[in-house]
């Protein structure tokens, strides 16, 4: 029965000429979320999107568009003709599918468009009284409604919606820019990457694989995570820098303890060009602070100074179990617990240093110099680009398909 | 004679690229799934990209696909699994009269290790009402089975307002036989608040001896076969590559053509009811609203002949339909369902059913129309010497 969705923006923060870009941005990120849904059609207007649903499934466009950064809510709703009968008909009908039935509603009226002959106090009355009528039993309670029916009356016609439902908020995607996210396969990562797009990032992720030390299906596994990132961001490229050198170089350096701030800090500096190449601003990580060696405030400050760029850390102020309860939101729990090990898990010493002492650090760096700058160089000129979408499907690759393909 | 083949609810004809998909996997792809070599894992992407696709095409999430053998499996590890995952003192199950027989049998072995059931009746269109298994809901009721489309007269069942109403109950997980609906209607299982949801491949043209049931995260069951940790170690056994491949892009060609072909069923379907309302010997069993109607499924009978005598006739004329459920036509009982929805014995023992593909056009249902008309035209003569 609800032909239209009425979609909603954030809308106090953003002003001026980026209100513009913002809504624009947000209409073409709606459009690509839903284009499968060939019948919707969309009409933009003051800070809202409104979506026509033409016998379109309305549950299955509604989970698609709880993920889209940047709408707020939305609600599905009547659209009547600015006719007060008609407006009582639409107000009756979307009460009546309102389940369970409510005991109790209110009626708040809207009038934005101010020629229409009732003003929103006398609608409410003449509204509510013609539900009151029709639904005995029903009661009005202005304070705790079970239902608050709204009526918005619009030049075009008056909405008329009961339920609003949550979505991801945010800002749409790229409106603040792009970051390259180190993406591992463990939990983390890959919140950080969805709370970074979330804010507006335009996200590339930077994979560091160590094979034959690190299983091809590791490298799988980080491949699945960054293709559900590509579902929120339509797509996504994912950079797999081979670590495996470096790393072995870092192994034999005898600082046993000190390995993992070594290879973090080699890390850092690879994605850092990595960056630059990409026109990326930032680097964000999955750092929480205390969850293990590497991410003590010690650890943070010695592994963090190579970089120039700003490192974004979403995740710092997080307890654990609230990252997995967004990484099971955003469907990348499963696929981060599978048990493939990453090159990090791989070289870990029993005891690694919590609070390692920045001017050893710094001396083992020189002392490996230009051999270990060699390899850094080398890692990023071999690293492989891919990019995904969220079917899998990597764009570009569809002509020189893989001979697999004719089986699917 | 041209041979028609309506008897699609028994099978269908897979597609020529599915035959060969799953022959080029028996020769290319021989390595065991679970094997550490790149030849497994090569195998394990196949089984996992047909597992997404699958996931992908059912709205469902790759983790919540479960490959089993078919749909008599999907639905004894639905019912079963559930059951003996719920444990003591959860013994209730509510099911319909109208169920295919691998959950309806599945039902009565429940019964036999002491677990209580509930069979809700049908009305004369073959529905079952939503209140009512909202009423027949307990506090110790684990389990609620309804399929989506009766596989002898196409009925569709109100699977989206008892999955509304099943809202209220948490603790009571939804179960769907939708074996006859997949390729067919959209499968909206999880808007409809479906927990376990069962299809087979060769009812969409894929191969037979493999199916999915898709398991809602979170919903828990016991595994039936105890073994390997394969689907997440709900199933052992070494996986059906082929097989599962050829079922996963089945699918995809069923899904992609799924609105025009049914259009095209219905399209038949309501010729061959115009055809049959000039033979007054045959009933139609089944929904009168055609929007409770699967799109490929007619069922007529000739009140007080036996099945079979038609069915043979019918194929003497190069017609192939079945009577009753092709699980259940060898034997000479009158059909449960048929009964359940109010027919007397003579229309309940006298039915077949008529299930058409996609590759039937309306002239060919008037070519089955006219040998309908031939063979009852036959028999006529006989029905009086009986009288």
């Amino acid at each position: 029965m609800f032909e239209w969705i009425l979609v909603r923006f954030g809308e106090i923060t953003v002003k001026g000429r980026n209100r513009r870009r913002f809504e624009e941005m947000m209409l073409a990120q709606i459009k690509r979320a839903l284009h499968s849904f060939r019948g919707l059609e969309f009409v933009k207007t003051y800070g809202r999107v409104y979506i026509r649903m033409n016998n379109e499934p309305y549950e299955a466009v509604a989970e698609r568009l709880k993920d889209v950064f940047g709408i707020v809510s939305f609600s599905p709703a009547v659209r009547a003709a600015n006719d007060l009968a008609e407006i009582r008909a639409a107000a009756l009908a979307a009460m009546s599918a309102v389940e369970p039935a409510p005991r109790t509603f209110k009626v708040s009226v809207r009038r934005g468009w101010k020629g229409f002959a009732h003003d929103s106090r006398e609608m409410n009355h003449l509204v509510g009284a013609h539900v009151l009528r029709n639904r005995p039993g029903l009661k009005v309670d202005v304070h705790k409604p079970d239902v608050e029916l709204k009526v918005d009356i619009q030049q075009e016609g008056t909405y008329v919606y009961s339920t609003v439902v949550p979505a991801a908020g945010g800002f749409p995607l790229g409106m603040n820019g792009k970051a390259m996210l180190l993406l591992s396969g463990g939990i983390d990562s890959p919140v950080a990457g969805w709370m970074a797009m979330r804010k507006g990032l335009e996200i590339e992720a930077v994979h560091f694989h160590s094979y034959p030390f690190t299983s091809e299906q590791a490298k799988d596994k980080v491949v699945a995570l960054a293709r559900r990132l590509a579902y929120y961001a339509g797509s996504i490229q994912l950079h797999l820098v081979p670590f495996t050198e470096v790393q072995t170089k870092l192994a034999q350096s005898g600082h046993d303890h000190l390995i993992i701030t070594l290879m973090r800090r080699a890390m850092l500096r690879i994605a850092e060009r990595l960056a630059e190449r990409r026109g990326a601003l930032a680097i964000v990580t999955g750092d929480s602070l205390g969850q293990v060696a590497s991410q003590t405030l010690g650890s943070m400050n010695v592994i963090g100074r190579p970089a120039e760029l700003p490192l974004l850390r979403p995740l710092v102020m997080m307890d654990k179990q609230e990252i997995i309860r967004i990484a099971e939101r955003i469907g990348t729990f499963q696929t981060s617990i599978l048990p493939y090990e990453d090159c990090c898990t791989l070289f870990v010493p029993k005891s690694p240093a919590t609070n390692p002492n920045l001017r050893i650090v710094e001396k083992v760096e020189a002392m490996l110099g230009g051999e270990l700058n060699r390899l850094i160089d080398e890692a990023v000129e071999r690293t492989e680009r891919m990019q995904l979408t969220e079917s899998g499907r990597r764009i570009g690759e569809a002509a020189a398909s893989a001979p697999e393909d004719r089986w699917f | 004679m041209n041979v028609y083949y309506f008897d699609h609810s028994a099978s269908t004809p897979p597609y020529e690229s599915v035959v060969r998909t799953v022959a080029e996997l028996m020769a290319e792809h021989y390595a065991n799934a679970a094997s550490p070599h790149r030849a497994g894992t090569d195998a394990m992407k196949l089984l996992e990209r047909a597992r997404g696709l699958i996931a992908e095409l059912t709205g469902a999430q790759a983790n919540e696909v479960v490959f089993t053998s078919g749909g008599t499996e999907s639905n004894n590890l639905a019912l079963k699994g559930a059951v003996l995952q719920a444990g003591r003192g959860r013994k209730h199950v509510v099911t319909t009269a109208v169920e295919h027989a691998s959950v309806y049998n599945c039902v009565r072995q429940l019964e036999r290790m002491g677990v209580e059931t509930t069979v809700l009746p049908v009305d004369a269109a073959g529905r079952v009402s939503p209140d009512a298994v909202a009423a027949a809901i307990r506090g110790d009721t684990v389990l609620v089975s309804v399929m989506l489309v009766n596989n002898e007269v196409g009925t569709i069942q109100p699977i989206r307002e008892i999955g509304a109403l099943l809202k209220d109950y948490p603790h009571v997980k939804f179960h769907v036989d939708g074996v006859q609906a997949v390729g067919k209607l959209p499968i909206l299982w999880k808007a409809w608040g479906v927990d376990l949801f069962t299809a087979s491949a060769h009812k969409f043209r894929g191969p037979k001896g493999v199916g999915f049931l898709l398991v809602r995260e979170g919903v828990r069951l016991m595994p039936l076969l105890a073994g390997g940790s394969q689907e997440g170690g709900l199933r052992g056994g070494t996986s059906n590559l082929p097989n599962i491949v050829g079922m996963a892009q089945a699918l995809r060609l069923a899904e992609e053509s799924r609105e025009r072909r049914a259009e095209n069923g219905y399209r038949l379907r309501r010729r061959l009811l115009g055809h049959v309302r000039g033979i007054p010997e045959l009933v139609y069993n089944g929904p009168e609203d055609e929007r409770h109607a699967a799109p490929h499924i007619v069922n007529l009978s000739y009140p007080g002949m036996r099945p079979e005598v038609l069915v043979h006739m019918l194929e003497e004329q190069g017609v192939l339909v079945s009577t009753q459920s092709a699980c259940s036509s060898k034997s000479l009982k009158p059909s449960r369902v048929l009964l359940a929805m109010g027919a007397d014995e003579a229309r309940a023992s006298g039915a077949i059913r008529i299930s058409f593909g996609d590759e039937h056009e309306e002239r060919d249902i008037d070519e089955l129309a006219e040998r309908l008309r031939r063979v009852v035209g036959k028999l006529k003569p006989l029905e009086r010497s009986r009288a």
